[in-house]
């Protein structure tokens, strides 16, 4: 059971400039988001919504069925798919596949995937060369961190500190012009790219009735790394799948707009095995490594699965106001923001980070702008409700659960609660029906403390409303 | 058609802001209507729903269907807590039957305030005045449940005097979330400081909202700012003459 | 065996048995407008200038070819198997290399070369993206290694759009390994949410339409 990293957090609160980074960077995504709904050509925006969360429920619900046909068609297209039953196996398969093939240097395009399986650290150990080629993710491969954000890694990065990084790991000369910095990495990486031996790619979307993959991206990266190397790895979570390749038709019109805007990213690449005889390029040997890592756990819950219908936008997170103060880094693992907020708990067990389903106002701005309709303020409740039973069950959190039910009763026996309500302006009261800055020792503790640490607390009124309202009543 | 509602005023109104509760009642009695408060009533049981403690959250929502179970149309001055008896008591109580048909029996009888006014009284101009410049706060519940929006914002521009303003982030939350406002205290701070910023760049001098909890975090940190700007809830400008 | 053992969970966790029919399949959505062609075009340039690529109308061949020598300006290139191409002339433009079939050699040219010239199999007018299959006839690199990508298409390829694409090629894997629906420049915004084209792929392209 992790406690809430609170001092790590209050640091994220306290760096004013790290606040102007995450602030702005959302800032910036969400009005791009706005533009594009705003289009004439994004009329049909809420049934387009509708309709993804209607095909994503019924592929989740035969999950098993979409499976197999997608295997079968990857095979006929000759490509194979490989079963993961976690970490451990995929990059064992990696790892075995680089040795028979005398691999070494690999070339990644952004996968979070990936990054949930720890991928490059476990390749790494075994020596081989990992290189991101995303740039927000070579820059956090650089600087040894964790994705920052689902579809921005670096937004927590200023250009300045961008120019540290380079300088430090590249030995380049400083520089802080954010154009001359992306061709600095173009440079590196486009060599990387054209001797690489395997190139390790995501996928947005698993199409069952094509037998491929789908990739969506802006810089080309992806492109490259499925084109230039003799072998090509996508590796993507079971709940990718979507039946038709005409589906694309719903979901690559809300997932460019959902994430950055775009009515589509510069580059989707629809992918469905080697290259072919007669073509010209392209990879010799394709896998899919296939990862499940928990997802059918995810699966067994009937009202949480639809956790699984995220196509990894990145809204929920730009519209979050919990994750536009704390940031991507607070959360405890590499998926943030709201939907990491669903997804930990049911992946790891709602003990492990038992404060993660409180970190929310409850405001509802994730549910709304979620492309394919995920609930998430109505999982956030089931799962605090999960938290309250798993600590009963373990004995623990006694104080507050005691708290409830005297509330509880209080609740329901109005003529206490009448009399409850009268002793509060007797103990606390201002008097002069002012807000409240601070309170004497014995009730400045625990939640009031944390209240007013913040800001004033109200004066309990004099009368209450029924005070009120039977004196009113009296004078008619 | 009767013209006889009930009043839920919710605890917080009952306890520290009763003012509003009285201001519902008078714009009520001022368009016609038959007002009754039942004095049996509590809570609507959201802390506990929020908190993850159902079988307490069960328990008090029990009492509030027990008290107004003979209440035509209950009219309630917040629209968390009419979200959470119209949208989640069904929840709650979904592996008991009958208790989910009491629940369902009761969703189409409780009224937000401003939807009442709009939706069922038909009331545009209550005879309102308000001279001040004020901007409006949409509380989550309320905007994103309940899909109250143009409502208020009707009923304010009938107010004789009164200057609306639209403040940037009308839509972000203001940080309460109940526990969490304790819960994550700097967050929430945090969360409420960068709406009083909306505040300020557009000159109110009020903030009005429907919510008596948004009111509170946000005059909270209006106060510890010592700022002038005050807030007020619709139901006290609507009462206003 | 991983594979038993997953489908397996999936099963249980569903509740479902292998073998169990598939419940009914919600309709796709799709949905064709009915736009004439020349608007197609229209709409096409637009959206394609939006982003910063270059459009041109060439009435006739010879056009054509004039059009893609002055987008060239003394620049090499490679240019791509498609007929089009060599009927076009654009083959024996100074400087562009052609008829390549090795895949080591196209990647060593188009990782020098100025430009990648192609043509494309469709063009969708509302997005302003050009859709390639890898072929005999275009190969991936092309369109990708060069800092330039010329793409010259004749006025019967433009279709309204995606769903009108998904139509024509409901499996598109069944033409080929690699469908690349590419809609505009290179680019990335990772740093600062700052605009910068050309990260990887090519930062200027042309359409030339015929």
């Amino acid at each position: 059971m992790n406690p809430l990293p609170a001092e790590k957090i209050n640091k994220t609160l306290s760096n004013s400039g790290l606040q102007l980074a995450i602030y702005e960077s959302t800032g910036r995504l969400m009005e791009k988001r706005r533009k594009a709904l705003a289009s004439p050509l994004a009329a049909d925006f809420e049934t387009w919504r509708e309709q993804a969360n209607r095909i994503k429920r019924h592929t989740i619900e035969n999950l098993d069925h979409y499976l197999e046909q997608l295997e079968q068609n990857l095979t006929r297209n000759g490509g194979k798919l490989v079963w993961a039953r976690d970490a451990t196996e995929a990059a064992d398969f990696i790892l075995n596949l680089a040795k028979e093939n005398n691999a070494f240097r690999i070339v990644k395009s952004k996968s979070m995937t990936t990054e949930e399986i720890d991928l490059n650290e476990r390749l790494e150990n075994h020596q081989l060369e990992v290189v991101e080629t995303d740039l927000g993710e070579y820059i956090i491969q650089l600087a040894r961190e964790r994705p920052y954000h689902i579809v921005a890694p670096a937004l927590h990065k200023t250009r300045y500190e961008v120019a540290d990084l380079f300088t430090e790991k590249l030995g380049v000369e400083r520089e802080v012009v954010i154009e001359k910095q992306t061709m600095i990495a173009r440079a590196r990486l486009r060599e990387k790219f054209l001797s690489a031996d395997i190139g390790i790619t995501g996928a947005n979307f698993l199409i069952a009735d094509s037998g491929a993959v789908v990739i969506v991206e802006n810089e080309g990266n992806a492109r490259l790394s499925s084109s230039a190397p003799r072998i090509q790895i996508a590796v993507a979570g079971m709940e990718k799948l979507i039946p038709r390749a005409q589906d694309l038709a719903t979901f690559l019109k809300v997932l460019g707009r959902s994430a950055t805007g775009q009515p589509l990213t510069v580059y989707t690449s629809f992918l469905s095995g080697p290259r072919r005889a007669g073509e010209i390029d392209g990879p010799e040997q394709f896998y899919l490594v296939l990862v499940d890592n928990g997802r059918t756990r995810v699966l067994a819950d009937r009202d949480k699965r639809q956790s699984l219908y995220c196509i990894r936008c990145g809204a929920c997170l730009n519209h979050c106001p919990v994750y536009r103060k704390i940031g991507g880094h607070n959360y405890p693992w590499v998926y943030s923001g709201p939907i990491g907020a669903i997804i930990s708990p049911q992946f790891h067990g709602v003990t492990e980070d038992p404060w993660l389903p409180y970190a929310s106002s409850l405001c509802g701005a994730c549910g709304e702008v979620c492309p394919v309709k995920i609930e998430i303020p109505k999982i956030l409740l089931a799962l605090r409700e999960d938290v309250t039973k798993a600590k009963k069950r373990e004995g623990g959190g006694g104080l507050e659960r005691l708290a409830f039910r005297a509330w509880a009763f209080l609740m329901r026996h109005p003529k206490l609660f009448e009399i409850a309500g009268m002793a509060a302006p007797a103990l606390i009261s201002d008097g002069g029906g002012r807000w409240i800055r601070s309170l004497p020792r014995p009730l400045h503790v625990g939640p009031i403390a944390r209240w007013l640490s913040q800001r004033d607390l109200p004066p309990p009124a004099e009368r209450s409303f029924r005070q009120l309202w039977r004196a009113r009543r009296r004078r008619s | 058609m009767t013209r006889r509602v009930s009043l839920f005023v919710s605890c917080i109104v009952d306890q520290v802001f009763p003012k509003v509760g009285i201001a519902m009642a008078d714009v009520l009695e001022r368009l016609g209507y038959e007002v009754d408060f039942p004095e049996a009533q509590t809570c609507c049981g959201q802390p506990a729903f929020n908190s993850g403690y159902w079988d307490e959250a069960r328990q008090v929502a029990r009492h509030f269907l027990d008290v107004f179970d003979g209440a035509d149309c209950v009219v309630v001055p917040s629209g968390s807590c009419t979200s959470m008896i119209t949208h989640h008591f069904a929840e709650i109580f979904a592996e008991d039957a009958a208790m989910a048909q009491r629940a369902h029996a009761m969703e189409g009888r409780v009224w937000e305030f401003s939807r009442f006014l709009t939706d069922v009284a038909r009331a545009g101009d209550v005879g309102a005045r308000f001279e001040h410049t004020v901007t409006y706060h949409d509380s989550c519940h309320a905007l994103r449940e309940l899909k109250v929006k143009s409502g208020p914002r009707s009923l304010l521009n009938h107010v004789r005097g009164l200057t609306l303003k639209e403040m940037d982030a009308c839509e972000e939350c203001c940080g309460f979330g109940g526990t969490f406002s304790v819960k994550f205290d700097e967050v929430s701070g945090g969360m409420a400081r960068a709406k009083l910023d909306s505040i300020y760049r557009t000159g109110a001098e009020y903030v009005v909202s429907l919510d008596s909890s948004c009111l509170m975090q946000i005059q909270g940190a209006l106060s510890r700012a010592d700022s002038p700007v005050r807030t007020i809830h619709l139901a006290e400008v609507l009462a206003s003459r | 065996m991983s594979r038993d053992h997953v489908l397996h969970k999936v099963r249980t966790a569903l509740g479902r048995s292998a073998g169990q029919a598939l419940e009914p399949v919600p309709e796709a959505g799709i949905e064709i407008p009915e736009v004439f062609i020349e608007a197609r075009i229209d709409q096409f340039c637009e959206a394609f200038e939006a982003l910063n690529g270059k459009t041109y109308r060439a009435a006739s061949l010879a056009e054509a070819r004039a059009t893609v020598e002055s987008i060239l300006a003394g620049r090499t290139a490679i240019a791509s198997n498609a007929p089009l191409l060599t009927e076009i002339g654009i083959t024996t433009l100074p400087k562009v290399q052609s008829g390549l079939a090795d895949r080591l050699d196209l990647r060593e040219a188009c990782s020098t070369a100025g430009a990648g010239i192609t043509s494309a199999d469709y063009v969708l007018a509302d997005t302003g993206t050009l859709v390639m299959f890898s072929s005999t006839e275009e190969a991936r690199m092309i369109s990708l290694l060069p800092p330039a990508h010329i793409a010259v298409v004749r006025r019967e390829r433009f279709l309204t759009g995606l769903d009108e694409l998904l139509t024509r090629e409901p499996i598109p894997s069944n033409r080929s390994s690699s469908m690349v629906l590419i809609t505009g420049p290179s680019r990335t915004a990772d740093i600062e949410q700052i605009l910068v084209r050309g990260v990887h792929g090519p930062g200027e392209i042309h359409a030339v339409v015929l």
